[in-house]
């Protein structure tokens, strides 16, 4: 039997706001423990949320980008579990109404081609605490640093069926939030959380398999990974007869698979009910066009724009919008030197490749827009071969200068005076007379691999700095002409 | 000092005083510390006293008041209910579980009184975490009533009133999330305000019902009850719900006749259940208030008795959150040697807090349980706007309305122990007041077998001033208020 893999992704996203949702405490990663939680965060007696507007904001520019329909009106409510993390015994979340409801999200996957994915809904929460298990030996800490961090989870339908999509669905959804800069979307860091709920069903069927959940899967890699462990696993039981339970699992990406977490974890009554200590957030049109009208241009409008504006295809549309920063700097280059294809090229290919190798961000590149664009620019005036057009951009990483400077220092302008270039030609040929003569005496198509051979044997004579159009042309003239 | 007897002294008299510079803060502070330790032994009403902040403030505020930068209440001792959280003094809401908590924080209530220049005293016992109405919850034993030392003073602002009524402070602080200063306030004779929802910040006050809590003044008059509101009031950035309404002048609020005010007495509120010696006095008290033009008339509010039910439904389902946060884990009262995590939290809560605090955890957490949400929670959040809706409708035909504030007179320390639903009965006038988030006074109407008994008017939302100024012309017209309790050794 063949089966089908269904899921559903729920994703929880801290919001880049400079405090938090329900306090003053600033909201960043990485403080020493403990420092950055006030009387609120570690729900000290009659301490009170006030609810931070930023991230009502964002939460708002979230679903205004993929088209959802706003909740005017979304009310708080309170979560009710116990854990050392969890200051107040309750999260302060939205369950009864929340602020972003229905939507769609336009997902490009690898070859280009749109794939549509249903939001359900995304509501505001506070994050937890975290509890430390590894650092004090038979004991616990508790760091509340990250207790009250704004959280948007982001609940979509049960629209994915492959790994791929789900991967490309968290891709472009970092894309989003990071276009919007309500949150860095960094995985590693956990500002951006992935729970997978996963399924299996004969192909064909219309109605659904139980379902397990798979929480806090923190890398697109793992994402890809702990899909394909799980329908394997699932798979496996299903076909030996045995049903799926409904449960929470844990990939571990040590041994590559899933494993369940303790039921007595996960069989919570969680008690909601709206939470006495604020007062609805209420929206009005005014506020969500406000909110509108300041959105940045998001990914798929600037692909669009990409692709019609600089003739790109879309594969490398759809690249170079993947990060706001990334287009902005394909953008500065091309005002600089109007050559969109030759810049994105060289963006995809050199200097990805160097960001890659280097694991940097295309913010901190030590090659900068002006630098590539003067590297194409040289290229496209002729002053620069192609061929060395790569030794001039490694020379730009190292931060030798600017292209001009670099051809300058390292002599690497293309010789396209002709006096000179005759002479190359004559040289050469009258190096290699028995060529001269094969050539002469050789039909059309046996001519154009001699050719070849003489460029060959110019190029090495100038050191690559002979421009192969004018070589090509006084050759040929020089060849024929005798 | 010898013309003022702090048995009975107003916090206008003592200002008085101090403006014509009779007596200094300072000597005011030492006399009611004095009479603490005098008569609280016999009355506890007091659990935590604050001798050398006392006698700091008492002398900044001769100071100030001689520099003449003296505020409205500069130099006027006062007590709070241990509810509100005070920087640096032990804020225990009378509970084993925060027997030893010193919040590093001050209530903006008692920012806002310290800023009006008042000296604080100590703190007053309750009912633990505000639950009860006899104050017989509290870790630190009960409070007694001063009129006789063997009844309760009510509660769960018990402490409060027994030291105002016992001329312990002139001025004290409560909460009142179903009548928790009105019904005290009833039983011991003195004068206790409930404003409207909002009106004054929950920011610092340890939570019972988030959506019912709500501080007042606790005094001997109206007057001051004005006097102490107008400088605990106002909206507040650290409260998302208090109100952004125009603070009045609650002082020139009493100025005025109530000549066509019209008064509704709701059926409900004089059935049999009432005890028939309350409802002559009450009777009484609005005789007066007709004898000053105010017209009685009739009104319904039908959901009374539903509101019990809604009440105990509504406030038992926020505690059982809002005390979730006593787990032992950063603060509080922690168990012995847990076993594990689950050992840590329910013996430290079984240990730390008392029965009734438990037994409305568990109502509440019953209540918001999965397949019990709609049937109760649900529901009474409905008969709560109906109720609300019971009191906008009667206020289509009146601007106050009138009746109780408690069934009863105090009643013997220990009678209602063992019949928690009695005990509920104390409220049953007060706590639809919290559900529709009305402001409610009561104010002394007399004594039956010297035992006080208290009129309740209850106002629209937000018209603090109407309340008021019919309480104080009741005051003007009776002296029910100026009538103290006779403590053993008093009249030293």
């Amino acid at each position: 039997m063949s089966w089908e893999t269904v899921m559903g992704l729920e994703v929880h996203l801290q919001l880049a706001t400079a405090s938090k949702i329900f306090s003053g405490a600033a909201n960043k990663f990485g403080a020493d423990p403990n420092s950055q939680a006030c009387a609120v965060d570690l729900g000290m007696p009659g301490m009170l949320p006030v609810l931070n507007e930023q991230a009502v904001r964002y939460a708002v520019m979230f679903g205004l980008g993929i088209d959802a329909r706003i909740g005017k009106r979304s009310i708080f409510d309170r979560k009710n579990y116990f854990y050392p993390d969890l200051p107040k015994g309750y999260q302060v979340s939205q369950f009864f109404e929340p602020i972003v409801c229905e939507g769609v999200f336009q997902v490009p996957l690898s070859d280009g081609s749109l794939f549509s994915i249903r939001i359900t809904r995304a509501h505001l929460e506070e994050d937890a605490g975290k509890s430390v298990h590894d650092r004090f030996p038979g004991q616990t800490g508790v760091d509340l640093n990250r207790a009250g961090t704004p959280l948007l989870e982001i609940v979509t339908e049960p629209d994915f069926r492959t790994a791929e999509q789900a991967v490309a669905y968290l891709k472009a959804l970092h894309s989003l939030v990071t276009y919007l800069g309500i949150s860095d979307g960094n995985m590693a860091e956990g500002s951006m959380r992935c729970d997978i709920n996963l399924s299996l069903r004969p192909t064909g069927s219309d109605s659904y398999g139980t379902r397990t959940e798979i929480k806090n899967v923190n890398s697109f890699r793992f994402v890809e990974k702990a899909i394909a462990a799980e329908t394997a696993r699932q798979q496996e039981l299903l076909e030996d007869g045995v049903s799926i339970v409904q449960e929470t699992r844990l990939y571990d990406a040590d041994r590559d698979e899933t494993r369940s977490m303790r039921s007595k974890e996960v069989a919570n009554d969680y008690r909601y009910f709206p939470e006495p200590d604020l007062l609805p957030i209420v929206l009005t049109d005014d506020y969500i066009d406000s909110v509108r009208q300041a959105l940045p241009e998001l990914p798929a409008a600037k692909r669009e724009r990409f692709i019609a504006q600089y003739q790109l295809s879309d594969y490398d549309a759809a690249l170079l919008v993947s990060s706001p920063d990334m287009a902005a700097y394909f953008e500065k280059a091309v005002t600089l030197c109007d050559e969109p294809k030759a810049i994105a090229n060289w963006m995809l290919g050199d200097l990805s490749a160097a960001l890659n190798k280097e694991g940097i961000p295309v913010s901190q590149s030590p090659v900068e827009p002006q630098n590539l664009a003067g590297l194409v620019a040289r290229i496209t005036d002729g002053t620069l071969s192609s061929k060395l057009g790569k030794q001039v951009f490694e020379a730009l990483w190292q931060g030798e200068g600017s292209a001009d400077q670099i051809i300058e220092a390292r002599g690497l302008r293309q010789v396209s005076d002709t006096g000179a270039l005759e002479k190359l030609v004559a040289d050469v040929m009258s190096e290699n007379q028995d060529q001269v003569a094969q050539y002469r005496a050789a039909d059309s198509s046996k001519q154009k691999k001699l050719i070849g051979f003489f460029v060959g044997q110019i190029m090495k004579a100038s050191k690559g700095q002979a421009n192969p159009q004018l070589i090509n042309k006084i050759l040929t003239e020089a060849l024929d002409s005798d | 000092m010898n013309s003022l007897d702090l048995s009975s002294a107003t916090a206008a008299q003592l200002i008085s005083a101090l403006q014509a510079g009779t007596i200094s803060s300072l000597e005011l502070t030492q006399a009611y510390l004095q009479r603490i330790e005098k008569f609280n032994p016999a009355v506890n009403a007091v659990v935590t006293i604050d001798h050398e902040g006392a006698l700091a403030s008492a002398a900044a505020a001769d100071q100030a008041r001689a520099k003449g930068a003296e505020g409205p209440l500069t130099g006027v001792p006062l007590l709070h209910k241990d509810i509100f959280c005070t920087a640096g003094v032990r804020t225990t809401c009378a509970s084993k579980m925060l027997a030893n908590f010193e919040p590093p924080y001050n209530a903006t209530v008692v920012e806002k009184l310290n800023a009006a220049g008042v000296v604080t005293l100590g703190k007053t016992n309750m009912d633990e975490f505000a639950m009860g109405s006899s104050n017989e919850t509290s870790y630190f034993g009960p409070s007694f009533n001063p009129w006789d030392l063997k009844r309760v003073p009510g509660g769960s602002s018990g402490g409060s009133a027994a030291a105002v009524a016992a001329g312990l402070a002139p001025l004290s602080t409560g909460t009142d999330t179903g009548g928790s200063i009105r019904q005290p306030a009833s039983l011991c004779g003195i004068t206790g305000f409930k404003p409207t929802y909002g009106r004054i910040s929950r920011f610092g006050i340890i939570a019972f019902a988030s959506s019912l809590d709500q501080a007042g003044p606790m005094t001997r008059t109206v007057e001051d009850a004005a006097l102490m509101l107008s400088a605990m009031c106002g909206l507040d950035a650290n409260d998302s719900t208090s109100a952004d309404v125009p603070v009045p002048n609650f002082q020139t609020a009493l100025n005025g006749d109530i000549k066509g005010l019209r008064i509704g007495l709701p059926k409900e509120y004089f059935s049999d259940m009432l005890n028939a010696d309350v409802a002559t006095s009450i009777h009484a008290a609005l005789k007066e208030l007709e004898a000053e033009g105010a017209i009685l008339v009739d009104v319904d509010l039908p959901h009374t008795r539903q509101g019990i039910a809604t009440y105990y439904v509504i406030a038992p389902a926020e505690a059982s959150a809002n005390l979730a946060r006593y787990d032992g884990v950063r603060f509080g009262h922690r168990c012995d040697n847990p076993t594990d995590l689950m050992d840590l939290y329910a013996r430290s809560r079984s240990e730390g807090f008392g029965g009734e605090v438990q037994r409305r955890i568990l109502v509440g957490t019953y209540a918001l349980s999965a397949g019990f949400y709609d049937a109760y929670f649900k529901k009474a959040q409905q008969v709560r706007r109906i109720i609300s809706e019971d009191f906008k409708k009667a206020f289509e035909v009146c601007d106050l309305i009138a009746g109780p504030s408690a069934p009863n007179v105090a009643f013997p320390v220990g009678a209602k122990n063992d019949d928690p639903i009695a005990m509920y009965m104390e409220d049953v006038y007060t706590l639809s007041v919290n559900l529709a988030g009305l402001p409610g006074l009561s104010v002394p109407a007399g004594l039956i077998n010297d035992l006080p008994i208290g009129l309740q008017l209850i106002g629209r939302p937000f018209d603090e001033e109407t309340v008021l100024r019919a309480g104080h012309r009741l005051q003007l017209r009776t002296d029910h208020h100026l009538k103290t309790p006779q403590l053993g050794a008093d009249q030293s």
